[in-house]
């Protein structure tokens, strides 16, 4: 039996309810002005002229303070504060938002101009096409850029007067050079993307040259600024500048201006694979997914480039910081960041395992790749054991308990593979692993024809051989000696390591010429190696934002390390749980910008409104298709859908699909 | 090192390998087995958080090893859809569902029963050192200074073995009781410190560091340690109280001799 809601009482109550409200809050106003003073003759003119000591007071009060205002000084400030989340870290995500589409600005012009090149060489038109796909994505990014620079600079001005005012003093001559560039950069960025097939070829690559230099120049200048605040130089005691030239050239520049170039690069090769990747995802038909496949396989190339190399420039980074201040680089190696470290050598270790694990799904696509099949797994274990001894913390995170077992904050037997001789032969190994995993892949898709095969393939064993049992010899043999000879040591390993690279691939140069090409389907490859490329965007992303906390972060309480003081609110090192959430936040909003970059580009691609509309409906793009290789892959999961579908074979439905999924024939 | 938990955890993947068992069984294996061999192999134990960091690798590389090869998937994937859809497996189906409840239940019975530990122990064992320290009266820039007498050992040989048996004194006289008498950390009154004394022959304490840090430290000792080096109860004493530069610089010099590594230099630009 259903009963029909009391209606009206409900109606009466609210009634009752807004008439109680009413009437207190009249009540109570009435009661207020009852007891209020009341000047007891109620003309207006009369009260004016017969002023209460109590208005006196306030006209007097009030007068006193406007008579201040108009006396005050100007008072310059020092800082201003953003409300709630404070002035460092608002400043903090629109610099790193700043940077990281600065970075994919400058990388993209980079690989677009050598892939052009290539193409132009070659004359082969796809690399041409592939190189203006990346362009592409470069204008709505650059207008981002821009837009966050001139943002970063308004919140510098704002927030930090003092400070940035001292910066413009020291670097004054920097600044209209440093505009004049940026102008040299629009100017080339356009018309190297909207003269695309326009002017001569040739004309185009100087175009493609000259965004490359100007960029450069541009991030040169700007590393000028950043570095002199972590290793100030050119300056007195004071901070009063001695020359500008000095302070430029400090001592970290360089190494930043190195270690950011390829890693700019390596992450604008993952950034613009992982557009290809989410095109990918998307595509409709075969010939989207082969276009879409090959470019997520040159971003991801590109990438590896960039990611071999990147280790030597750190380490080089890490010595100048050393050499620039023991108590900087013990600050970083040993003491409060050496728990980030840790961190690092994580995300590191996964840009490497993803990088190999992207290029041995890749063998799919290609027919005959299966006689590689067998070195992948003997590889894996080698990534393994390098990762895991290349994030071995030297000083374990631990209990007490933990400790008192351990006699100190290092483990007795791990702890030797905690110190520097270790990373550096597992980081060496490595580098080398992946570059197998890519020189497998390169001859899964060409057979040699050369008679000298065999011999070639030999020497090449060797020169791997040779290579990896220098970097281990060494790595050894670093125990037993003091620290300066073990730092010395890395010299040997990295070269062994960079001759390997460079001679055996001279060796494939002349080995595949008139090789034999395998067929490559692309486009047959698995998705989930799209979600890897994605993966190593957003690694790598973070990885930048970690880094940038470190650099910054290592100079504790001073905006110029040694020389200006930070006497601001936030004037303290935030905890790594505190940065590893801002960097987080800060990763998805690009991630957020990035996609919505990666939409707009896409939409160039689409035919225009007026041509669907026209499109008779066989000509429709996206007709379901099936892809063989595709529904191989996927058949796993499709036989999971159709097994938890349709729970129990005994049910005694049996549809003729489902007879050849293998789990119901039970 | 419990050899037998290696041997035997070797020997349990060898049979598992010969009995060509399937890939499910094989994964499952490697992840139970180093996490049985990284717990009960070393004699110390491995703190969790590098056990963690560990078994995180070694997941993710199986993962890989699994997905990298679309037949190998379809023989992961098998048995555990055969698991769930198969009717035979029904009331071992029921156990796991009950069993993942009864987990969680353990899980938070075990948390709110567990002894109170101390929070994790991030202290910084190495921490900047400050510019400069004033010892008796002068002043030493820590950032370029050297030992003193680090040229004896090659400029006069005689000398610097003298200096070495100064520094012998001083060390069994003032440092062996808590730093143990063959600098590995195991003094008398080791036992009862926390932190516990530094350990000399490991690679990761003076090997690496600069003898004007190995300086600041004795001469300041716990009281010395800048923020981040806390907690603050180390029993290191101040030695300049106590013992004057030359001593101070001696041992140093015995201490390098003693356990045979060579102090890191100073990097000249
Ligand atoms: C009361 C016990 C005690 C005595 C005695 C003692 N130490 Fe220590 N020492 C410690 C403890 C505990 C630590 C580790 C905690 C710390 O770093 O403060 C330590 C740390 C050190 C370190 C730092 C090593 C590093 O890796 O940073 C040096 C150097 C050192 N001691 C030298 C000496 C010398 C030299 C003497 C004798 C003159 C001495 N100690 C006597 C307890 C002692
Ligand atoms: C495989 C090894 C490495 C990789 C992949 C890597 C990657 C990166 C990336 C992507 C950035 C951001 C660059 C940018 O802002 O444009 C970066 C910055 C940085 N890296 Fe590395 N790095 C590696 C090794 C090292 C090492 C060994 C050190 C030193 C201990 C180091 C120290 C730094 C620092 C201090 C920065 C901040 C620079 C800045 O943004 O101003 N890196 N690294």
């Amino acid at each position: 039996m259903s009963r029909k809601p009391p209606v009206l009482p409900i109606l009466l109550g609210v009634l009752a309810m807004v008439a109680v409200i009413v009437a207190s809050f009249k009540f109570l106003t009435t009661f207020d002005d009852k007891m209020a003073f009341k000047s007891p003759v109620r003309s207006e003119a009369s009260v004016e002229a017969a002023e209460t000591p109590r208005s006196q007071a306030l006209r007097e009060s009030s007068e006193l303070a406007a008579a201040k205002e108009l006396e005050k000084p100007y008072e310059e400030a020092e800082y201003r504060a953003v409300p709630r989340i404070g002035s460092r870290v608002a400043i903090w995500i629109v610099a790193q938002l700043h940077l990281l589409f600065a970075a994919f600005v400058l990388a993209v012009p980079i690989f677009a101009l050598i892939i052009e090149f290539i193409g132009y060489r070659t004359g082969d038109e796809r690399y041409d096409k592939l190189a203006y796909e990346f362009t592409k994505l470069l204008s709505a990014s650059f207008s981002f850029t821009a837009t966050l620079g001139a943002g970063l600079t308004f919140m510098l001005i704002i927030l930090y007067p003092k400070f940035t005012n001292y910066l413009m003093s020291v670097f004054s001559p920097t600044f209209l050079p440093y505009v004049l560039l940026f102008f040299a950069e629009a100017g080339f960025l356009y018309s190297y993307y909207y003269g695309w097939g326009k002017f001569s070829p040739r004309v185009h690559l100087f175009l493609g040259l000259m965004l490359n230099v100007v960029g450069t120049a541009l991030m040169f200048i700007a590393n000028a600024w950043l570095t002199f605040m972590s290793t100030p130089a050119g300056i007195a005691e004071s901070g009063a500048l001695i020359s500008t030239w000095d302070a430029i050239t400090n001592y970290t520049w360089m190494p930043i201006n190195i270690h950011r170039i390829i890693a700019n690069v390596a992450f604008g090769g993952s950034i613009a694979a992982a557009y290809a990747a989410f095109q990918f995802l998307q595509a409709k038909t075969d010939e989207e997914r082969a276009h879409y496949d090959w470019m997520g396989y040159m971003g991801n190339f590109v990438a590896i480039c960039g990611l071999l190399p990147l280790p030597f420039a750190g380490y080089w980074l890490a010595s100048e910081i050393y050499a620039f201040s023991q108590t900087m680089g013990l600050t970083m190696m040993g003491g409060a960041f050496s728990w980030l470290f840790i961190i690092q050598a994580i995300l590191i270790g996964n840009l490497f395992l993803f990088a190999n694990w992207y290029l041995w799904l890749g063998m799919g696509r290609i027919k005959g790749a299966e006689r590689y099949r067998s070195f992948i797994w003997p590889m894996l274990v080698v990534i393994t054991i390098c990762f895991a001894i290349w994030a071995t913390p030297r000083s374990i995170l631990s209990t007490t308990e933990e400790v008192q077992a351990m006699g100190g904050s290092s483990h007795p037997m791990l702890g030797y593979l905690g110190v520097m001789s270790a990373k550096n032969t597992a980081v060496n190994i490595l580098i080398l692993t992946t570059f197998l995993s890519f020189v497998l892949y390169r001859r899964s898709g060409k057979i040699p024809t050369v008679s000298w095969a065999k011999q070639a393939n030999f020497v090449q064993f060797l020169i791997f051989a040779g290579a990896a049992t220098t970097v281990i010899g060494y790595g050894i043999a670093g125990y037993f000696v003091d620290a300066k000879t073990r730092i010395g040591f890395s010299v040997p390993q990295v070269g062994s390591v960079l001759a390997a690279l460079v001679l055996v691939t001279l060796i494939d140069v002349f080995l595949l010429r008139n090789a034999e090409t395998a067929e490559t389907n692309w486009g047959k490859i698995r998705p989930i190696s799209q979600y890897l490329l994605i993966m190593l965007a957003v690694t790598f992303t973070w990885l930048m934002g970690l880094m940038g906390y470190v650099r910054a972060g290592l100079r504790q309480h001073w905006h110029v390390f040694g020389v200006i003081r930070d006497t601001s609110v936030d004037a303290f090192t935030p905890s790594l749980g505190f940065a590893t959430k801002v960097v987080s936040f800060t990763v998805l909003v690009f991630f957020l910008l990035i996609g919505f970059i990666f939409y707009l580009t896409g939409l160039t691609n689409k035919k225009s409104y007026q041509a669907i509309k026209d499109l008779t409906p066989r000509d429709v793009p996206g007709e379901p298709q099936v892809t063989p290789g595709l529904s191989a892959a996927s058949s796993g999961a499709t036989a999971m859908n159709a097994a938890s579908g349709m729970p129990a074979g005994a049910s005694g439905y049996s549809a003729a699909g489902h007879d050849s999924n293998p789990t119901l024939k039970t | 090192m419990n050899w037998w938990v290696l041997i035997a955890f070797v020997a349990a993947m060898l049979v598992l390998r010969w009995r060509r068992v399937g890939i499910l069984t094989w994964v499952a294996a490697w992840l139970v087995g180093l996490y049985l061999v990284l717990n009960y192999v070393f004699v110390v134990p491995v703190p969790v958080s590098v056990i963690k960091i560990y078994m995180g690798i070694v997941s993710l590389s199986l993962f890989a090893f699994v997905l990298t090869d679309s037949q190998r998937m379809t023989e992961f994937w098998q048995p555990i859809q055969a698991f769930v859809v198969e009717p035979r497996y029904r009331p071992l189906l029921a156990l796991v569902a009950l069993a993942i409840p009864a987990l969680v239940a353990f899980r938070i019975y075990a948390d709110m029963t567990a002894t109170p530990q101390a929070p994790f122990f991030a202290r910084t064992v190495h921490p900047a050192p400050p510019d400069s320290i004033i010892v008796h009266d002068s002043e030493l820039a820590l950032g370029t200074a050297d030992n003193p007498y680090r040229d004896l050992e090659t400029s006069n040989p005689e000398e610097f073995k003298e200096r070495l048996e100064k520094g012998r004194a001083v060390y069994y006289l003032n440092c062996f009781y808590c730093h143990g008498d063959l600098m590995a950390g195991a003094g008398m009154y080791a036992h009862a410190l926390n932190p516990i004394p530094t350990n000399f022959q490991d690679p990761g304490t003076i090997a690496m560091l600069r003898e004007a840090f190995l300086y600041w430290r004795i001469a300041k000792g716990a009281p010395g340690m800048p923020e981040e080096g806390g907690p603050w109860q180390s029993a290191m004493p101040a030695w300049e109280s106590f013992l004057t530069e030359e001593e101070m610089w001696n041992v140093i010099l015995f201490l390098y001799d003693f356990t045979g590594y060579q102090p890191r230099a100073v990097e000249l630009h």
